[in-house]
């Protein structure tokens, strides 16, 4: 760094940088450090001292005793957790939901993208947008209540479709359903943030050079040879960007949406992570584990971010990070 | 020139393209008016079921019988104050810290910048940060809705990329004035970012006030404490554990008790109205925001 006071006429310039210089310049910095001190102390107890307590996997942590006084017993935590098969089962539900989140949410995304941009009358597309954007800003706690109210068994608007069109004879309890709890949490999650994701990507379409329309005009391209000629390639890049970026975030498919819609009948398929971590804690008093869980998920999430990285690279794509 | 396969290829193209937004927009809007519709609806009409668009007897009465209860009060009442305390700070905080960043002189840029981006892939995780917040005493305590949230990585670079974006001439004709970095920073520079301040208060606001697990996590065992979001999840999880009960019960008469769905549809509204209000309006400015905030990350 060479910045600084420009040398003032008739002295030497104040290079090389003495210590006793660094500390003028911060001096002279104080209002910046004023405003920004405080805060890198919030980031530092809020996002870094948990990091500090990340020891607690490595022993038999005692809330009595604290991080200080509790011993340590190397790797037996994570033994314990990898020989458990509630674990797997977590980590697969936990993996699955990623998964289906990330892709479903992706191809909606770029679908619902091209379909607006293809939209003439502005009034309605500004609606659509305007209502898919929606369920963005609400809580999950709302969503769950809806989802809750339109699958209800007991007049339930699913229910009373189905039965009037005559696809059901019963009441369906889709809430009580094992296999039905990873196709509607992944609805669920697809219909609250499809229209936010496609904001990105409705900027990307409508920077496209118009001219290159203009031109498979002239060359006799309809509408879907244009979307698929020029759109879907002008938006390669960007979507590579954010699908790269998301991967890590896989196994981080969260856990408001599964404790809200899960219920004991179906936790062996809505049970993540995170949920499984704060059962043992809270309930077995195990925090170790927790910790432990916490861990590995931070590893699994670096891990993923690395190697879609170094295959994007490999394959030519650019380097993302 | 348009041929007149291409014409009749269009309007097909046409029709299903607005025939399938039109549904899609009908999907997501829906169960939002038959809230609304339930909610407004009597209470012991709304059991008979049926209601789609439109109240079938109009009644105020779920309203009252929230506004009328203490505790419920008390809740929507501290959610307010949480949201509005979080947002005002929140946005000192973003804006200083943005600010700072933004700026090639500060000596800590780079260090500060590194440590901000780092917290955006890393974390503690659930149960250290819970014990952590235990070890600071922050349960049960109003502070624990607001310090955790205070300095937000994402709402930073989303307002230090468009302070970047700001011609350099402006704060430094207000330098050579001898205006400070406070003053530049709040007379200056945050008049003309409307757009990125929108979004960013949007953000906070609608963060702040959808809050429910810190509560549960944290706050639990003081009422006093209790936001309506967690009210209404507890509402949620009553009724979900009674279906529940029923689905396992099945032919014998258990569970007698009417879920009080009316009430839930009623809550349901009043979390997520204010919200619907503002944001249309703030609209523009957020696609600007997170357009920025993206393409320059």
């Amino acid at each position: 760094m060479k910045t600084g006071v420009p040398p003032l006429p008739g002295k030497k310039p104040l290079r090389p940088i003495k210590p006793a210089g660094v500390f003028l310049r911060l001096m002279k910095q104080k209002e910046l450090l004023l405003m920004t001190i405080p805060l890198m102390a919030l980031v530092i107890v809020f996002n870094y001292m948990p990091l500090y307590g990340w020891i607690m996997a490595i022993q038999d942590y005692k809330v009595v005793k604290g991080i200080s006084g509790s011993p340590f017993v190397g790797a037996d935590k994570f033994v314990q957790l990898f020989q458990d098969d509630q674990f797997y089962l977590v980590l697969r539900n936990t993996l699955v939901m990623g998964f289906l989140n990330l892709i479903s949410g992706f191809i909606g995304a770029i679908v619902l993208a091209l379909a607006l941009n293809e939209i003439r009358v502005k009034w309605f597309k500004r609606t659509v947008q305007t209502i898919t954007y929606i369920p963005h800003f609400v809580s999950w706690v709302v969503i769950a209540n809806i989802a809750h109210m339109v699958l209800s068994p007991d007049g339930g608007l699913l229910n009373v479709l189905l039965q009037k069109v005559g696809l059901l004879e019963s009441p369906f309890y889709f809430m009580a359903k094992e296999q039905w709890f990873w196709p509607i949490h992944t609805f669920l999650s697809f219909w609250k943030e499809v229209g936010w994701s496609s904001i990105i990507y409705l900027a990307v379409l409508s920077g496209i050079n118009p001219d290159l329309y203009e031109a498979a005009d002239v060359d006799g391209a309809g509408r879907l040879r244009k979307i698929w000629h020029i759109s879907i390639p002008g938006l390669m890049p960007t979507a590579i960007i954010l699908l790269t970026l998301s991967v890590g975030w896989i196994i981080q498919s969260g856990y408001e949406s599964q404790f809200l819609l899960g219920n004991p009948i179906v936790l062996d398929y809505s049970e993540v992570l995170d949920l499984y971590a704060m059962r043992y804690s809270f309930q077995i008093g195990d925090y170790s584990i927790g910790a432990a869980i916490s861990i590995f998920k931070s590893f699994v999430s670096i891990l993923m971010v690395l190697s879609i990285n170094y295959l994007a690279r490999r394959t030519g794509s650019g380097r993302l990070i | 020139m348009r041929t007149n396969k291409h014409g009749t290829a269009d309007f097909f193209i046409n029709v299903v393209l607005y025939a399938g937004l039109a549904l899609f927009g009908a999907m997501t809007v829906y169960p939002f008016l038959n809230l609304f519709a339930i909610s407004f609806n009597d209470p012991l009409d709304t059991i008979r079921g049926g209601i789609y668009l439109l109240p079938r007897i109009w009644s105020l009465d779920n309203y009252s019988i929230i506004f009328s209860n203490d505790r419920l009060l008390g809740a929507f009442l501290l959610s307010i104050a949480r949201t509005i305390a979080g947002t005002v700070l929140g946005i000192l905080c973003t804006a200083m810290f943005a600010y700072a960043l933004s700026l090639k002189e500060f000596m800590l840029r780079k260090a500060f910048n590194s440590a901000l981006v780092f917290t955006l892939y890393i974390n503690g995780g659930l149960i250290p940060t819970y014990l952590l917040i235990k070890n600071l005493h922050l349960m049960n305590n109003f502070l624990v809705y607001l310090l955790p949230l205070l300095v937000n990585a994402f709402f930073i670079i989303i307002m230090r990329s468009y302070f970047e974006t700001l011609p350099s001439g402006l704060t430094e004709s207000a330098k050579i004035d001898g205006a400070g970095h406070f003053q530049t920073l709040f007379r200056i520079l945050l008049p003309v970012s409307l757009p990125v301040l929108a979004t960013i208060t949007l953000f906070v606001a609608v963060t702040h006030w959808n809050s429910w697990f810190d509560n549960y996590l944290y706050a639990s065992r003081s009422p006093h404490l209790s936001l309506l979001q967690y009210e209404l999840m507890k509402i949620l999880l009553s009724a979900m554990n009674q279906s529940v009960a029923q689905q396992a019960h099945i032919g014998e008469s258990t569970v007698s008790a009417v879920t009080p769905q009316a009430i839930r549809a009623a809550m349901t509204i009043v979390v997520t109205v204010p919200i619907l209000v503002v944001y249309p309006f703030l609209q523009n400015y957020f696609i600007q925001g997170m357009t920025v905030g993206a393409m320059k990350e």
